[in-house]
């Protein structure tokens, strides 16, 4: 069937098979709750929670690194802050205090979301405005600076528990659902990540996505074109920043738990290699990376406590072998398929 | 030459220096390019002609001395400002965008024209203002048929002509090219010579090419650059029987 991948034929197939598939990975996101508790294996709905949360987490970093050739090392701030907004809230609503003086706690969902998402900008504002005045390799070693800085800054706040972190006893409320259900929970992260993958999927064939993406192959010819690389880079950067810390805001409600660790570099490693393994600069390849990084963590962990080994020699074989990581070897073997 | 002195130039360097370490690029340059003309820029190899128009672009800051564009004093913007302004260029290392196809190409050209690109939500792909646009100026360069072929596919010869589309997309008062000609085939090269001679008169441009045929067909007036500094301005004739002109590049018995 392959050899007729190259027959004209196959220019029409991409976007046939690739709404095709679109569709059947909806209804298996969408029934998966089910399935698997059909399957007698409900444990399987909050690591699928998870996989959602680390999805939005890559996504918005894709957005920086894969669309923009921003490699950011510091992605974890961003997350951990957002993890930290949702934390520092529910202590201060639970406490009945104001935090810094005049802001009330809360614990309601439709708040600390935007507030996280908000925070994180802010940070990744500030950060991005002085990293991005570098490149390179530079870039990469300001940004896991900054994020360094900010994760001993939370070691050391004792109000907020050090680096013990800081225990949310409930999950966030959101209008009067069972927010402790598992299932409920994951439908919450499913509508919200099936929104940032909307929202990015928009950027990134927007007029700003197509400047990202040029500023990424030549930033000299963008300039030649009367475009000014740095605003676009930073706006990119704050909305990459923004789209990490929703999703530490859901990770710290999932936990129900925070610690400096969501701010620890390598988290910010682990979103990088969830990149690669699904395919840098592509939509659905941080949520397909998310997915295997995520299942090789569960499934290694319970053979051998050296799982490290075996996922690393598991992405080199991606690097080396796949061309674009799993998005790119579903593509092939979509394509494949296809044709009649 | 002194009956033009009263109409101004449209692009006007005074005193432009540049010096590399104990290397002077660009030394002392005087230059004006006149609303409409083709202006030539030859000189050997190592004369600082790209230096120049580099530093023309704001890609690289000179020393010292003056640009100005239509009187204005364009010296000290950011290249991207120049480009607003009306400066457009041709690299002679291609500098395009590889993964893109050419009428992504040109049509990013034509968006950045247009202004600023914060818009985050419309398919730039599917706006077909900007698309028809961008076919038209393809289809002037001659590579309508070629227009969804991906750059990094694209020969170099293409990738020429691409870069000439490109930087007329964004409109320019003035256009820099930078040897467009060079490392194109005979057949090519008369049609880039064809190209410029049909947007003579509409857009000034300041020519840096080796091909001295191509040069003396085109060029209403050359400035002749050795060692960073302008030895002689004239007309092909002019040049021709410069008797400096001949010793420093043309060479002696050759012409």
């Amino acid at each position: 069937m392959s050899d007729h991948a190259l027959t004209p034929t196959h220019v029409a197939a991409p976007t046939l098979g690739r709404s095709m598939s679109l569709l059947a990975l909806a209804v298996a996101l969408i029934a998966l709750p089910f399935v698997v508790k059909a399957l007698g294996q409900p444990a399987l709905v909050p690591l699928a929670t998870r996989v959602l949360i680390y999805a939005i987490a890559a996504a918005s970093l894709n957005l920086a690194l894969g669309f923009g050739g921003m490699v950011s090392f510091g992605h974890a701030a961003f997350f951990g802050i957002g993890g930290y907004v949702v934390g520092i809230l529910y202590r201060t609503a639970s406490d009945d205090t104001l935090f810094l003086g005049f802001i009330p706690g809360t614990d309601q969902l439709l708040v600390t979301l935007p507030a996280a998402i908000l925070v994180a900008g802010l940070f990744a504002c500030v950060i991005g405005a002085l990293s991005l005045r570098t490149s390179g390799v530079q870039f990469i070693m300001i940004t896991l600076a900054f994020a360094q800085m900010l994760f001993f800054l939370f070691v050391s706040l004792k109000a907020y528990g050090g680096e013990d972190g800081l225990t949310i006893r409930r999950r966030n409320e959101l209008f009067s659902l069972d927010v402790r259900d598992d299932t409920t929970f994951y439908f919450i992260c499913l509508g919200i990540a099936s929104l940032v993958f909307l929202l990015l999927w928009r950027i990134v064939g927007s007029r700003f996505g197509m400047v990202l993406a040029g500023i990424r192959q030549n930033e000299r010819r963008m300039a030649a074109i009367g475009i000014m690389p740095y605003r676009y880079k930073l706006a990119a950067f704050v909305i990459s920043g923004m789209g990490a810390g929703l999703a530490g805001a859901l990770m710290a409600n999932y936990l129900r738990f925070v610690s400096p660790d969501m701010l620890h570099w390598t988290k910010s490693g682990e979103l990088m290699i969830m990149i690669i393994l699904g395919g840098v600069g592509t939509l659905l390849g941080p949520l397909l990376g998310s997915a295997l990084l995520v299942i090789l963590e569960t499934v290694l962990t319970s053979w051998t406590e050296h799982w490290q080994l075996v996922l690393g020699s598991i992405l080199l074989l991606i690097v080396l072998f796949t061309h674009g990581g799993l998005n790119g070897l579903l593509i092939r073997l979509g394509l494949g398929r296809s044709a009649p | 030459m002194m009956e033009h002195a009263t109409i101004q130039p449209l692009l006007t360097i005074r005193g432009l220096r540049k010096c590399f370490g104990g290397l002077v690029a660009t030394d002392n340059v005087d230059l004006d390019v006149r609303n409409g003309e083709i202006h030539a820029l030859i000189g050997p190899n190592g004369a600082g002609k790209t230096t120049l128009i580099t530093q023309l672009f704001g890609e690289l800051i000179h020393d010292e001395g003056e640009i100005r564009l239509d009187g204005e004093e364009i010296g000290d913007l950011p290249t991207a400002k120049r480009v607003r302004r009306g400066l457009a260029r041709t690299f002679q290392i291609n500098q395009l965008l590889p993964d893109f196809t050419m009428l992504d190409n040109v049509a990013l050209a034509l968006q950045a024209h247009q202004g600023h690109s914060f818009r985050f939500f419309s398919d730039a792909r599917k706006n077909d203002a900007l698309r028809s646009r961008a076919r038209q100026h393809l289809a002037t360069a001659g590579l309508s048929h070629r227009a969804e072929v991906n750059v990094a596919d694209l020969s170099h010869g293409e990738q020429k002509q691409l870069e000439f589309a490109i930087a007329l997309a964004c409109e320019p008062r003035l256009l820099l090219l930078d040897e467009p000609m060079a490392g194109l085939g005979h057949a090519e090269s008369e049609q880039m010579v064809a190209m410029l001679n049909a947007l003579k008169g509409h857009v000034t441009m300041l020519l840096v090419e080796h091909d001295m045929d191509a040069v003396f067909a085109l060029a209403d007036r050359i400035s002749v650059l050795v060692y960073g500094r302008v030895i002689a301005t004239g007309t092909a004739q002019e040049i021709r029987d410069n008797p400096d002109v001949r010793t420093a590049y043309l060479g002696e018995g050759d012409a």
